[in-house]
């Protein structure tokens, strides 16, 4: 074992770390647009060192680099150390490029790739349904062919939108077909959201969380989109949806957040006049030694990656290993902001400007670490990953028929 | 940048699994719970065989890593025989430079060595070992031969595959070779936290994987009974406590031979950890076989009785926890 990334990666290091000096440094008095254009820029001229958008083509605004794990991961921390923009993130970057990079037609990456690449464009999920959560095949939401044959019209609901009221587009998973098997029934479709057969509204969440950062649900009645706007075959988009590109996926410091998050729970403990009881600091432990499991886990899945190696099982974990952390934290600072609890944090569950918080702020996290047992895969959809994919365990027979 | 098994790392384990499964299977483990011995010459002499007494020698290329990498398997075969004894005591003969103790019968495993837990009467081995390794923080370290001032009460041992005697060991017996204030005095105490760690991974992985395959074969209302949800989202429970904490081990024992600062922590967390993986995982394996687990015959519990073992053994869980609290200055 050895955690260094070796001489090559450091002298990358270096070569990176002279960039960012000559050309990340902003004047301090930027602000605004002046601001937004400096940023813009910057990002440009780090993805013409190669630095940024690794794995997307160069005509479509992306540096095209070969794989390479530890660069990235050096790219990443020398970008978070001198606190520039790096790539800008999202549904977009993650879901809707590396679909259309695999399954979409050139017209369609022309269209698209880059304008998300810039930020023009920013892109909603639009799969779930209020009658589809962890069934997702099951989407009822109809899409029929106009009389034309030029444009799908979009008729039902879809909910669970992360960043619904900035989207400018939605990447979607519509019944076309329904009388085929449900798997075959689902065509993929792209849709712009500035139209009048579209509306949307916040969902208020349990953590008092709403406006216009938060979950949205969208209305489709009578919607359109251009034939052309569908990716993949006619009935192929449940495999569409399937597509991930693993470029690069894998980071050292996707354990880093827990990290912070713990050490923070310490701090909490001192706060409240805690830290010296036994029984907290066997808690916080005891917690520790899942926090650390994580931690070195993705060390082992970032080396097994630079070495193109596969680690196995254990990479289906990290989810659920995740949530099930962020559960016991949430147990263990209930106990620790004891009557703090009692009043709302002051801008509960938001972002943006919520003024002074004390120890009641841990009410974000003690409801929010429900959601992780919710979205991207509910717990019990983990179980069964990790026990028939995992372990080998034969499917359930009420699934059996499902893919 | 490399954080997982190198492919001979990878052959270290399948050389001693194959070793183990050749000269341990469970008959031999079940006459052996039954008999009165608490070691076993054949299977000792056959991984010894394997060169696993140079493991902790300083010129070996190898470390502490490779060590825990083979206790591991040892774990999961509930082998018998003091091997984490047998492994620290080449490491502190080693130390010591010249010395009259018999550090090539070591390595080979013709002299037995087994670890005494400073200030615990209750040692593993202890009428076949001609050597006690005697680690305390407190008093340091001390290197003791069979008869100088030992005194071995045998006793009917709840681990099986690694039956314990009541040990006295008079003042002063033996060579005192490190003193509390010696670097290895806390080095040895730190490898052997490792060293059990790793023990209990290995029998971790064992129950959940003899769960799984029973699973798979077993048949009720018609199905195997790996394929109802409930018993599947246990059986992924235990794998999710026990595969993420192989890391955990890797790195204790990583630091260790980088002797980096936190690895004395490491090393705390790591047993306290991985002990109570053991325990919960041989709890839940017996849970899911049913019946046929609760059985002597089917023989899961002898992982059960190793964790037992494992958890109290050089100190309990929240004991090392208390000890990475305070070394994390909370």
């Amino acid at each position: 074992m050895d955690l260094s990334y070796g001489q090559a990666a450091e002298a990358f290091r270096a070569e990176v770390r002279a960039f960012l000096a000559s050309n990340w440094p902003r004047a301090a008095d930027l602000r605004g647009a002046d601001l937004k254009a400096f940023i813009r820029d910057f990002r440009a001229q780090a993805t013409d060192a190669g630095y940024l958008y690794r794995a997307i083509p160069k005509i479509y605004g992306g540096s095209q680099q070969p794989v390479d794990v530890i660069k990235a991961q050096v790219i990443r921390e020398e970008f978070a150390r001198a606190r520039a923009p790096a790539e800008i993130g999202g549904n977009g970057m993650n879901m809707t490029v590396p679909t259309l990079l695999e399954k979409g037609t050139d017209e369609q990456k022309e269209l698209f790739i880059r304008k998300t690449v810039a930020g023009d464009y920013v892109w909603g999920q639009g799969y779930s349904e209020p009658g589809s959560g962890s069934d997702l095949a099951s989407v009822r939401t109809k899409g029929e062919l106009s009389a034309d044959g030029s444009k799908w019209i979009i008729n039902g609901q879809k909910i669970w939108t992360s960043q619904g009221m900035q989207s400018t587009h939605m990447f979607m998973l519509v019944r076309t077909e329904p009388d085929a098997p449900k798997h075959d029934g689902i065509t993929y479709l792209l849709i712009d959201l500035e139209q009048p057969g579209i509306t949307r509204r916040p969902i208020r969440q349990m953590t008092g969380e709403e406006g216009d950062h938060t979950f949205c649900e969208f209305f489709f009645d009578n919607a359109e989109t251009p034939v052309g706007w569908q990716v993949g075959e006619r009935g192929q988009g449940w495999y569409v949806s399937r597509t991930t590109l693993k470029h690069e996926r894998a980071s050292i410091g996707s354990a880093d957040g827990l990290g912070r998050q713990f050490a923070k729970l310490v701090e909490l403990a001192k706060d409240v006049g805690r830290i010296d009881e036994p029984v907290i600091r066997d808690k916080l432990a005891q917690i520790e030694g899942f926090v650390l499991s994580h931690r070195y886990t993705s060390f082992r899945l970032f080396s097994c990656a630079a070495a193109g190696e596969d680690p196995g099982p254990v990479a289906l974990m990290m989810k659920l290993l995740l949530t099930e952390i962020g559960h016991e934290m949430a147990l263990l600072s209930q106990e620790l902001i004891g009557e703090h609890g009692f009043v709302e944090p002051s801008g509960a569950g938001g972002r943006g400007n919520r003024g002074p918080r004390g120890p009641e702020k841990w009410l974000d996290q003690i409801m929010g670490s429900l959601g992780n047992s919710i979205a991207g895969g509910a717990s019990n959809i983990q179980r069964n990953i990790i026990g028939e994919r995992g372990l080998g365990l034969p499917r359930d027979l009420a699934l059996s028929g499902e893919r | 940048m490399h954080f997982h098994l190198t492919q001979e790392q990878a052959a270290i384990q399948d050389a001693v699994r194959g070793t183990l499964a050749d000269n341990w299977p469970l008959d031999r483990l079940h006459a052996f719970a039954d008999g009165d011995q608490d070691f076993d010459r054949t299977s000792w002499n056959a991984l010894m065989a394997l060169g696993l007494g140079d493991i902790l020698l300083p010129d070996s290329g190898m470390g502490l890593l490779d060590a825990a990498l083979a206790c591991e398997v040892a774990g999961e075969a509930a082998a018998p025989g003091p091997l984490i004894g047998q492994l620290l005591s080449v490491a502190a003969v080693a130390a010591l430079g010249n010395s009259d103790f018999p550090l090539d019968a070591l390595v080979s495993g013709e002299k037995v060595a087994t670890l005494v837990h400073g200030g615990s009467a209750y040692v593993p081995c202890a009428r076949a070992a001609d050597y006690f390794l005697v680690v305390d923080r407190a008093a340091g370290v001390r290197l003791i031969p069979a008869g100088e001032g030992v005194t071995i009460e045998p006793l009917k041992s709840t681990d099986r595959s690694r039956p314990v005697s009541k040990v006295v060991i008079a003042d002063g017996a033996g060579n005192a070779i490190f003193a509390a204030s010696d670097a290895m005095t806390a080095r040895l105490a730190d490898a052997a936290l490792v060293l059990v760690a790793a023990d209990a991974l290995g029998g971790a992985q064992k129950v959940t994987d003899m769960s799984v395959a029973y699973a798979k074969e077993r048949e009720q209302f018609g199905q195997p009974i790996g394929r109802f949800q409930a018993l599947k989202h246990q059986l992924a429970h235990m794998a999710l406590d026990a595969e993420p904490a192989r890391a955990l081990v890797w790195y204790a024992a990583y630091a260790w031979d980088a002797a980096l600062p936190d690895a004395p922590r490491a090393a705390a967390m790591a047993k306290a950890h991985l002990c109570d993986v053991f325990v919960r995982a041989a709890r839940a394996a017996v849970a899911a076989h049913g019946g046929i687990g609760y059985t002597w015959e089917y023989g899961l519990n002898y992982w059960f009785r190793r964790a037992a073992f494992d958890r109290a053994w050089l100190g309990s869980p929240s004991e090392h926890r208390a000890r990475a609290a305070n070394l994390a200055g909370w």
